[in-house]
């Protein structure tokens, strides 16, 4: 019977290890803070820019993700043609660059003494230590989370049925708008919460990027790194509530796609 | 166990993470010479790197971070065997705080406005005008505490009128070099030294000398240092030993005084 019995509880022992391994940090956060020393951090002035400011690069970039990434990951989904497989890897490769290269990448690209850098200076566009500079580092790290959700959306949508749509009159477009995005919604909702989670979470690339300051780029996350070494009880309370609002995006997933929550996203 | 034990744990275990994946050779079988981390300031990068190696009691790593960052660390329960910040005022606070031992002065160093070589900008009278983009340090780092000195003593008008032109807070003074060497800043103040190790990209403004501070840095052997007889020959190496041509080398002056 014991020898019977080690299986089950090897994998039970794994889970509790990854669950108090992964809820653990969090609590902590809590647990460190009073309720009272938390509503005082929020109150500085410097902390309620950095959330003000947070939410409009977020918005923003979420918002060109979505115009942007919807068509483009539509036609991935429904078209062949030469070279898709290599586009589709070229664009997914933020996804796994470190947050630090995507900076220094970025700088190389678009600053002031980069490729595009001459250029942009002429037209008049400032992105290196502007607000500018930290939605183009949000929508670069993140957008990846979302074409790939999109593309795997749309991609799982009946063809036959599109199809059905273009025949009986409709135009590409009216069947794109009317057909696809509503019946590929909730994928596409959930890739928009992969990418807002992991753009509120950007650090590295604004940092190097954008650079950080009270109110033009000093994000959450920037705002809680200058925080961590003079006053921990403020990097606490705003990483309380980058947690908080964290949890509020999964929710929202779940509660969105109905009972079978995330399952389908991870396909 | 209280909220802060945990925190210690989480950042103790995040510290063995992070120094597995430093780790670069680990030590063959035979190699018994010990490891001794030194924690040291971001400006201090050029001369601990070229004259670490040469350390005869132990292999050094290194970890280089704003002084403040590695000072909350040490508070946080991490232990490198070796803290040096570029100020005093950080190692004697930790050494109030029992928690490294008595700081010693090893070098010091000039601040200077840096500019990229080809930059029009003369002298700090120069960014008092609207127009050139300025990085400094954040306020809670050494290189951002002594910027802020530096702009007290230029009176409130126009420390006010240099600190409209500041664009970017950085957290250490790699940042702030970063910054200047990618044009995305068009002045900043920094270390002398700093401006030395960017190989002629970026060139130095003398600051006159009513507005220099002193910058003196401090290096203290942690309480409970894994290592601690290695540490205090690395500290003495950093007075009167190898290092102090390495420093020198890398634009650092002798200890004040």
């Amino acid at each position: 019977m014991i020898r019977r019995a080690w299986f089950p509880g090897l994998i039970t022992v794994a889970l509790a290890a990854a669950l108090i391994f992964l809820t653990l940090p969090i609590a902590a956060v809590f647990l460190e803070t009073s309720p009272g020393a938390l509503v005082d951090s929020l109150g500085s002035q410097g902390a309620q820019e950095a959330l003000w400011l947070s939410l409009k690069t977020t918005t923003l970039a979420l918002t060109i993700i979505v115009l942007v990434g919807t068509p483009a990951a539509y036609l991935l989904a429904t078209r062949r043609f030469r070279g898709r497989a290599a586009i589709v890897t070229l664009i997914e490769l933020p996804l796994v660059l470190p947050p630090a290269v995507a900076g220094i990448a970025l700088l190389a690209a678009v600053g002031p003494a980069g490729l595009l850098g001459r250029g942009l200076a002429g037209a008049g566009v400032e992105l290196a230590l502007a607000t500018a500079g930290v939605v183009v580092a949000l929508t670069f790290v993140a957008s990846p989370f979302y074409l790939r959700q999109a593309q795997a959306a749309f991609g799982a949508l009946d063809r036959a049925w599109l199809d059905a749509s273009r025949t009986s009159g409709a135009s590409e477009a009216r069947t794109f708008l009317r057909i696809a995005v509503p019946a590929a919604a909730p994928g596409l909702l959930a890739g928009g919460a992969l990418a807002l989670g992991r753009a509120l979470g950007e650090f590295g690339a604004t940092l190097i990027f954008a650079g950080s300051f009270q109110g033009i780029t000093q994000t959450v996350p920037l705002a809680i790194y200058d925080r961590f070494a003079t006053d921990f009880d403020g990097a606490l309370a705003l990483s309380a509530v980058l947690v908080v609002v964290s949890a509020a995006i999964l929710l929202a997933v779940k509660l969105a796609r109905g009972p079978d929550g995330l399952g389908i996203a991870a396909r | 166990m209280t909220g802060r034990g945990w925190v210690l744990a989480a950042g103790v275990v995040a510290a063995s993470l992070a120094g597995c994946g430093g780790g670069q050779d680990g030590g063959s079988a035979g190699d018994e010479r010990p490891r001794l981390v030194v924690s040291a300031a971001a400006s201090l990068n050029d001369a601990l790197t070229s004259c670490s190696p040469g350390f005869d009691a132990a292999d050094v790593r290194l970890s280089f971070a704003g002084s403040d960052e590695l000072a909350a660390q040490i508070r946080q329960g991490v232990e490198p065997d070796v803290y040096a910040a570029a100020n005093t005022k950080l190692p004697e606070a930790l050494n109030e705080e029992g928690l490294v031992g008595r700081p010693r002065v090893f070098a010091s160093n000039e601040l200077v406005l840096a500019v990229p070589a080809d930059s029009p900008i003369r002298s700090v009278d120069d960014l008092t005008r609207p127009g050139p983009k300025v990085a400094i340090g954040s306020a809670s780092v050494p290189i951002g505490s002594y910027t802020r000195e530096v702009l007290s003593r230029l009176g409130d008008r126009q420390a006010e009128a240099v600190l409209a032109n500041v664009r970017s807070e950085e957290p250490d003074v790699t940042g702030v070099i970063g910054k200047l060497t990618q044009d995305a800043a068009d002045a900043g103040f920094v270390y002398a030294s700093d401006v030395d190790a960017t190989g002629g990209r970026l060139r130095a403004v003398e600051l006159p000398r009513r507005l220099q501070p002193t910058v003196a840095y401090g290096v203290a052997v942690v309480d409970g240092a894994p290592q601690p007889e290695a540490a205090r020959a690395y500290v003495e190496d950093l007075i009167s030993g190898r290092c102090t041509q390495a420093l020198e080398q890398a634009g650092f002056g002798p200890p004040p005084g």
